[in-house]
């Protein structure tokens, strides 16, 4: 199990009704089924990964994100995952507030941009950074939203996003003392809760 | 064209159609009573000791028993949905009993309108009753009754088959672990009627159909069989697959000369329809586009597909082809959204294809890793051995 997925299961309540927009190969699905009796769906776009969550038995849907959601009625779900998939939707406003409207949270995790080694890069190198974590060269990378944790914070603020939880931690993805004093500057990726305005 | 024993590896191999005889009366939706009925139907691999293996293959418009392997040695064409069924492929009968019928109403072995009936002592031709898809899954019921089978692990069928699979899940929903709807509706668009109506205006409009009673007569109208093929046909394929296919070539004649021109695709379509219309009956043909177009178990739930689902139990796989345009991926998507909302395990697909409706009847690289996955899945999660 990615350590990711570990974080995020641990936030799902057992028995809840989940949506993993751009579920990969199911293994949150599985988990959260196996572990949580947790009855979910992931959509997916990937044939390779579908193939995969089918052989493994999750409840896998063909759908491309990028095309809307409308297919899902107002709170159809008690909670609507993404994992390290908002960067690369091509309207992420509009998509946050969708998985809001489906269901009453919504976990959302992305890479920093602002992590001082992206920050080191661009200011001596003075080019877009290339990492580990963000091994894309500008022109053929899917993450075209990219954000720091900081610009986030700011959009959730002006569209009233409730941030019930945050977590951040570090490439390995475990959590130090110095991440929490400085997330935007030693975070590698946060693990979002969020609720609907004024919830 | 004749197949070496090479190209027969993973066949289902030779196989014998077999009759089952309902012997009482079966009452169908329509209110007409049947004096009995047979059906024919063929069976690959074993069935376990639980008899937990089972999977149920139902036929579409213009299908039958015949699925998979030969019925000899020297049988050059093997069945319909020979490439998903056998030893090592998607539906492995290595793993899985198969049982594959013709539907009651058929043309090829089952009680139909060629049948005798019984209370006039010659074939029922056009007063053979309206059979619907639940009469077909009930009629089934009793074929599993009789090979002693409970609950199949699988229903499975494409197009018309596919709404027989999801008939299966409402009516009969402690009968089967799943139901597999491939390029299927959970109803008929107005379009979709449409095409099967001027199929059927072909057949109705042939002065040799002589309302129904052609074979009495010692006639058949074959006309209007090739024209509803010929029309069928087109539906079942896509403008890019047919272009791709056939382009303008032709086949004789000049077009500088502007006559007597004949197109390879008018060509295939003629071979098609003719071909048809000496294989299967028109009041056959008729019968079957009703039960397709009258098929819409919503319907008796208010119109909402979400309730008319919500008392199944299996799980589904549904899964549509990009380019099929007579059972489109968007019929297939109101199936997988009222799935969701009904709170149902299922998986969906859409595949990538450019041969239109005609895909499921097709190998399919994507298509076949697909189905085979879901059926390893079910064989892994029911314990079914290999």
């Amino acid at each position: 199990m990615r350590a990711d997925l570990a974080i995020i299961a641990d936030l799902v309540n057992p028995g809840a009704r989940v949506l993993d927009l751009g579920c990969g190969e199911g293994e949150l699905l599985a988990r959260l089924r196996d572990d949580k009796a947790v009855n979910g769906y992931g959509l997916e776009i990937d044939p390779g990964n579908i193939t995969t969550c089918i052989r493994n038995g999750v409840n896998v849907i063909e759908q491309n994100l990028d095309a809307g959601l409308d297919n899902f009625a107002d709170d159809s779900f008690d909670m609507v995952v993404m994992t390290e998939t908002l960067q690369s939707v091509k309207a992420p406003v509009q998509m946050l507030k969708e998985m809001l409207r489906i269901g009453r949270e919504c976990i959302v995790t992305f890479p920093n941009f602002g992590h001082w080694r992206c920050r080191a890069y661009l200011a001596t190198r003075g080019r877009m950074p290339v990492s580990e974590h963000l091994p894309h060269s500008w022109y053929d990378t899917p993450n075209i939203h990219l954000c720091t944790f900081l610009d986030f914070e700011r959009l959730c603020q002006a569209e009233g996003f409730n941030i019930i939880e945050r977590f951040v931690v570090d490439a390995a993805h475990a959590n130090r003392p110095l991440i929490n004093r400085f997330p935007n500057f030693f975070g590698t990726f946060a693990f979002y809760r969020l609720g609907r305005p004024g919830s | 064209m004749s197949q070496t024993a090479e190209d027969r590896k993973g066949s289902a191999g030779i196989v014998q159609p077999r009759t089952f005889q309902h012997p009482a009366d079966f009452l169908l939706k329509c209110g007409a009573t049947l004096p009995g009925f047979e059906l024919v139907y063929e069976t690959y691999g074993a069935l376990n000791e639980t008899a937990s293996n089972a999977v149920l293959i139902c036929h579409a418009l213009s299908g039958n028993h015949h699925a998979a392997g030969y019925h000899s040695a020297d049988d050059g064409k093997p069945g319909w949905w020979d490439a998903c069924i056998g030893p090592g492929k998607p539906i492995d009968t290595d793993r899985f009993f198969v049982v594959s019928l013709n539907n009651l109403g058929g043309c090829h072995g089952s009680t139909g309108p060629l049948t005798d009936n019984p209370a006039t002592g010659t074939a029922w031709g056009p007063d053979f009753p309206t059979v619907t898809v639940s009469d077909w899954v009930r009629s089934q019921a009793l074929l599993a009754d009789h090979l002693g089978i409970e609950r199949f692990a699988a229903v499975v069928g494409g197009s018309l088959g596919g709404m027989q699979a999801m008939q299966w899940a409402i009516d009969e929903p402690d009968r089967l672990g799943a139901a597999v709807l491939i390029a299927s509706a959970a109803r008929l668009s107005a379009q979709n009627i449409a095409f099967n109506e001027i199929a059927r205006q072909a057949i109705l409009s042939d002065p040799e159909f002589h309302d129904g009673h052609y074979r009495a007569r010692g006639r058949n109208p074959d006309m209007g069989l090739m024209l509803a093929r010929m029309v069928g046909h087109v539906t079942y394929l896509s403008d890019d697959g047919m272009g791709r296919k056939f382009g303008r070539e032709i086949k004789s004649g000049d077009i500088a000369q502007g006559r007597n021109v004949e197109f390879q695709v008018e060509s295939y379509l003629h071979y098609q329809g003719r071909s048809f219309s000496g294989r299967f009956d028109a009041n056959t043909y008729l019968l079957m586009t009703y039960a397709l177009d009258y098929f819409d178990p919503a319907s008796e739930y208010g119109n909402d597909l979400v309730a008319a689902l919500s008392g199944t139990t299996c799980d589904f796989c549904v899964i549509s082809f990009s380019t099929d345009w007579r059972f489109s991926p968007a019929r297939s998507r109101e199936i997988t959204d009222a799935l969701m909302t009904a709170r149902k395990n299922v998986v969906s697909c859409e595949i990538e294809s450019e041969h239109g409706h005609d895909s499921f009847l097709l190998p399919i690289g994507r298509y076949f890793d697909v189905l085979g996955g879901y059926f390893h899945r079910l064989a892994e999660g029911a314990g079914i051995a290999r």
